[in-house]
């Protein structure tokens, strides 16, 4: 067979060149295709660096002004050109902090209950429902914060809440009055409920991910449901669940119109949660079409800036959570 | 498997001798009348057939015809699935445990179950069989820590991880895994074994080892093993069953299966003509 095929092929070519050609071709290919994925991973970092260069310049008026003193400095006075970060900072973190407390173990439970608990007829209807959660513009949580759930946390939460722990120290001062409605607790509520889905989600699509047949060996050992989630589910599936946590607070963190429309926009720390604050990207949406000289308008960047930076740490912190994590279940 | 077609397969001369010289065992499990619904699908088809204490029991049969499916109906593992049903009656020391007010925990507590593929927890080598016994027991660091080096060494692991106990369950190799798995089982003292292919996957060294290992757990526990190695049947068991398309054919001393089985079929497959 080989014999005769060769001895059709053209006598110009021999098969050793004509392979060379078709490689060569092949080669230049493989070269264009090597180079396009390079350019486009590229581009990611090209546009991160040029998002922290144009933060940066446009921060520094700012940062050269107030110094260190911007990190630690409350007041916020836009008369005196007096400004200092630290409220809006503390709000984005107490609030993102709720909305975890909140988010991370509803989510999880219910994720837990779709995957190992919930009868197949019900499976869909949460699933959708969940993901609808998710679709919700951040805009009509910000009108529903305000107009429904604010006043429902006013007349009734709120009062109660304060009531309950007014006797107790501490907790009465996180908890002390009046009920404004707005504030940082509304805020990290209306924040968790945005978040859920994400944790949820997330969560419910790695669970189902775990081996059926580790499940049952769990099971085989007698295990209940809770046992089987506790020790076999989530240690499995820890990378995940953890990747669905933090982009819940990625979004938790940065989430702007929703928590403008509910935390009162006060630049101002208090020790109550529901007392009104403000948090970073509230206060950017909020002054930055009114910010007149360059010093406000650089503050505001510089606002700007340090939310990058705490997004960037609290990504960094949870890469360090799960190195932790890996070492104590043994795997070096 | 690669037979010749005449020669019945010699069963080892380490197997006890046959057990009705010593009086017919005790039943620890009875099936009676036994059937099985995937779906619609009926993957078992009334059978009865007795599993012996202090015995071990192999089903043998051709792929998808209800071994397996059999086994995790006497731990109740089908539970987690909707869609699969079983009817009849399965006791265990004469209480019925297909009946609702059965509890699941308990009997995979009692009836515990080692599987094809090894199952490691993602946890360290200790916590592995640590994690199963405090289920059920509330031991003191010392009694634990006792518990589970007689496990490991019960599984013949120990010399090999006694000086990595807190090395992660998944670092081992497959065999070790699955002798983990196996002293995972044993840890919680069940009264019943069950085996789905636990050799499967395993080099020949590692199957000889578990085998070893199935041969001793015999004197504690009742062993239900699944396999599709005819010679491992032969070699580990006291008792075989014969299952074709979810029928059981045959039942009987493992001795006499393999020598004079009264089925054609029986004799068809234990011979290599199909399957």
């Amino acid at each position: 067979m080989s014999e005769v095929a060769l001895q059709a092929m053209p006598m110009t070519e021999t098969p050793a060149t004509y392979r060379q050609k078709v490689l060569g071709r092949l080669r230049l290919s493989d070269r264009l295709f090597f180079w396009l994925t390079r350019a486009a991973a590229l581009t990611v970092l090209g546009i991160l660096g040029a998002v922290i260069v144009a933060l940066m310049i446009g921060a520094w008026p700012a940062l050269q002004e107030f110094g260190f003193g911007f990190l630690v400095t409350e007041s916020w006075n836009p008369v005196t050109e007096k400004f200092g970060a630290i409220a809006p900072v503390y709000g984005t973190l107490i609030t993102s902090l709720i909305a975890m407390l909140i988010a991370v173990p509803v989510g999880l439970l219910i994720a837990v209950f779709l995957t190992e608990l919930c009868p197949l007829w019900l499976r869909k209807p949460i699933g959708i429902a969940i993901e609808l959660l998710a679709g919700i513009p951040s805009i009509i949580y910000g009108i529903w914060g305000l107009f429904v759930f604010a006043p429902f946390l006013q007349q009734t939460v709120q009062p109660a809440l304060i009531e309950l722990f007014g006797p107790i120290p501490l907790l009465n001062t996180i908890f002390a009055g009046p009920p404004y409605g707005i504030g940082m607790l509304t805020a990290g509520l209306i924040l968790a409920i945005m978040v859920l889905p994400f944790i949820t989600s997330i969560s419910r699509d790695v669970f189902e991910a775990v081996p059926p047949v580790l499940k049952e060996a769990a099971y085989g050992l007698g295990c209940t449901t809770w046992e089987v989630v506790r020790y076999v589910v989530l240690p499995y599936t820890r990378l995940g669940v953890i990747g669905g946590v933090m982009l819940g607070l990625g979004r938790a963190l940065g989430e702007t119109m929703a928590v403008t429309f509910v935390i009162g926009n006060a630049h101002r720390i208090s020790g109550s949660i529901l007392a009104p604050g403000t948090t970073i990207s509230a206060t950017i949406a909020n002054e930055f079409t009114e910010a007149v000289g360059d010093l406000y308008t650089s503050a505001l960047i510089a606002l700007g800036l340090i939310l990058f930076v705490i997004t960037f740490i609290v990504l960094a912190c949870a890469r360090l959570m799960l190195m932790r994590i890996d070492r104590k279940a043994g795997n070096k | 498997m690669n037979m010749s077609a005449a020669v019945p397969i010699t069963v080892s001369a380490s197997a006890p001798p046959p057990p009705a010289a010593q009086g017919t065992p005790r039943e620890k499990i009875t099936v009676r009348n036994l059937d099985f619904f995937y779906g619609t699908s009926r993957a078992l088809k009334s059978i009865s057939v007795p599993l012996y204490a202090n015995r071990a029991t192999a089903f043998i049969g051709p792929s998808g015809c209800g071994k397996s499916t059999l086994l995790r109906i006497l731990n109740r593992m089908y539970d987690l699935y909707p869609n699969q049903r079983a009817a009849g009656e399965v006791t265990l020391d004469g209480q019925d445990i297909l009946s609702p007010s059965q509890d699941l925990n308990l009997l995979r507590a009692r009836v515990g179950m080692v599987f094809q593929k090894p199952t490691p927890f993602p946890m360290t080598i200790y916590e592995n069989i640590a994690f199963g016994v405090r289920l059920y027991e509330k031991l003191g660091k010392g009694e634990l820590d006792a518990r589970v080096e007689s496990a490991l060494r019960r599984s013949a692991l120990w010399d090999e991880v006694k000086d990595k106990l807190h090395a992660s369950g998944l670092s081992l190799s497959g065999g070790q895994q699955q002798r983990l798995c196996i002293a995972r089982t044993v840890a919680v003292q069940p009264e019943v074994i069950l085996l789905d292919e636990p050799c499967s996957a395993l080099d020949p060294i590692s199957t000889a080892k578990i085998e070893e290992l199935i041969d001793e757990l015999r004197d504690d526990y009742t062993i239900v093993i699944v396999t599709h190695n005819m010679q491992q049947a032969a070699r580990v068991s006291d008792y075989t069953a014969f299952m074709y398309l979810g029928e059981l054919i045959e039942f009987g001393e493992t001795p006499a299966m393999f020598t004079t089985p009264r089925d054609k079929r029986t004799q068809d497959y234990i011979t290599g003509r199909f399957g």
